[in-house]
């Protein structure tokens, strides 16, 4: 019954990928260019960066800059959009301060970085840091404040203190609405940390594509390296995207 | 700590409502909701309140519950002044209340946390099985109809052994065939564990059917109108004489001929 579907799933994606690599090649040839690499070399590229060893190892420092500055934004944010949304005061006080910081491109920052973390790994984490905490925090403070007064006055009339209201109540309530901020804050983690690459530290798919180019033209390295971002991109989306499908939350996102 | 003097006299007094006026202050006019409600509730009895939309029925059970303080008045429970929510008494919305991330019987078990393990398992079960969810414990809400998440509404309320329970149009999102088969059901369970309970509702058959009394309200601001004694017991007999009169009587008095 669902094989036709499934087999369309995965031929037609499929199709489509064979015809714009066919269109891609065709291109190439037609154009007789000397720089753009047609999409055999890019393929030979990847594995070129597998043999040399940096391959794993530049996926892996991107990786971890993500994670270390994405980890620190949600330590924050989370605890922080809480507060926001549970105390008015505490959101008088402190949303003037995100307003203002969410519209600026986290990029505005990498000169800021440099002179504080210079050249380093802390430099970048801390670009992803300030660009995943506004999402998480807006989020988290919205959830809140959309929690429904019934079960906030059902938790009271359990005989909940305030603090198991919150912890019992207005988080697991709220957990949908700070879930879509988190995929966001991921989403925009990965793409600042391919920029912050580019000019803060010396390794990483951003690093790559920057010094593929300064070093000898390797437009073959820089298409492996964009192929890269946007395969591990998808992955980490995919991720989250199971995360929202879980027994807790799932009520909180209309899919099924 | 009392006297037996004083308990003797209050046995027959579960609520008082003395004189409860509740003022919303609304673009800076004074809106009045509740206008001076007196109103005494005996130990297990079961009393619906009883009034159109939006006269202020909700803001009544609010108060009562401790939600919401009134502007004059006082509401007293066991010779007690209400001054917040009190898990001894609960409170039952439509389904709604129903937390969304937890399964039907961790719903049901969510005010036993004071309780050790295998109680609290005991007791879960205990109310699944009366309000007839057994096949559903492991259910989350988004997967139950509106009729088995309000029974699971009821047997979270039910399992905090509350003396008084407050519910708040329970059965007014369901279809009419969930909706008698939920009034029976209530009914047997109050018959069984003789809580207090205040209903509030806007529906005439429903008041009739359920309660030993009902409290017609007014258009807002609310005040009592009349309060019918309905002294047909239980199972009640919905072509009977005596029902369709009681019936009949409330709508006269809230002035609508029994015609459409």
């Amino acid at each position: 019954m669902r094989a036709p579907k499934d087999r369309g799933a995965v031929l037609l994606p499929l199709l489509t990928a064979v015809v714009l690599l066919g269109l891609w090649q065709i291109a190439v040839v037609l154009t007789h260019t000397k720089v753009f690499p047609p999409p055999w070399a890019v393929a030979r590229a990847l594995g070129e960066l597998a043999r040399k060893g940096v391959l794993l190892s530049y996926i892996g420092d991107s990786l971890f800059r993500v994670a270390s500055g994405y980890l620190l934004a949600l330590a924050m944010g989370i605890p922080l959009g809480l507060a926001m949304g549970w105390y008015a005061g505490v959101a008088l006080a402190m949303n003037p301060v995100v307003q203002v910081l969410r519209p600026i491109s986290p990029l505005a920052w990498i000169p800021v970085s440099i002179v504080l973390f210079g050249v380093s790994n802390l430099a970048t984490i801390f670009l992803i840091f300030l660009a995943a905490i506004c999402p998480i925090v807006v989020a988290t403070m919205n959830g809140v404040r959309s929690v429904p007064r019934m079960y906030l006055q059902a938790g009271r009339n359990f005989g909940l203190r305030p603090a198991a209201v919150l912890a019992r109540v207005v988080l697991p309530a709220a957990l949908p609405q700070i879930l879509v901020g988190l995929r966001i804050a991921l989403g925009i983690s990965w793409l600042v940390v391919v920029a912050a690459e580019m000019i803060a530290v010396d390794s990483g798919l951003g690093y790559l594509i920057i010094d593929s180019r300064n070093a000898g033209k390797r437009y073959d390295l820089v298409l492996a390296a964009i192929f890269l971002i946007g395969v591990i991109g998808l992955a980490l989306d995919l991720l989250t995207r199971r995360i929202e499908r879980m027994p807790r939350v799932r009520w909180g996102f209309r899919t099924d | 700590m009392n006297s037996p003097g004083e308990t003797a006299p209050q046995a027959a007094e579960k609520l008082r409502l003395t004189d409860l006026t509740v003022t919303f202050e609304s673009e800076g006019k004074q809106v009045p909701v509740l206008d001076g409600i007196s109103l005494t509730v005996a130990p297990g009895e079961f009393v619906c309140i009883l009034g159109p939309s939006g006269c202020g029925k909700s803001t009544l059970l609010n108060v009562v519950g401790g939600f919401l303080r009134p502007t004059a008045g006082k509401v007293e429970i066991d010779g007690r002044e209400v001054t917040g929510p009190d898990p001894r008494r609960i409170f039952v919305f439509q389904e709604r209340g129903v937390f969304p991330w937890l399964t039907a019987e961790e719903n049901i078990g969510f005010g036993l946390d004071g309780l050790p393990r295998e109680e609290r398992r005991e007791r879960v079960r205990r109310y699944v099985e009366l309000v007839g969810l057994q096949g559903f414990e492991r259910a989350f809400p988004h997967e139950l109809s509106g009729g088995m998440k309000q029974r699971v509404e009821v047997a979270r309320a039910l399992a905090m052994n509350p003396d008084m329970l407050y519910l708040d149009e329970p059965f007014g999102a369901l279809d009419s065939i969930t909706r008698m088969t939920l009034r029976r059901e209530l009914l047997r369970i109050w018959e069984a564990e003789r809580q207090t309970i205040l209903f509030v509702t806007h529906d005439i058959e429903e008041s009739v059917q359920l309660a030993d009394r009902v409290v017609v309200l007014s258009q807002r601001p609310a005040r009592i109108r009349r309060v019918v004694e309905v002294a047909i017991p239980h199972p009640r007999d919905l072509s009977s004489r005596q029902y369709l009169d009681l019936r009949d009587s409330i709508l006269a008095e809230i002035g609508l001929a029994h015609q459409v």
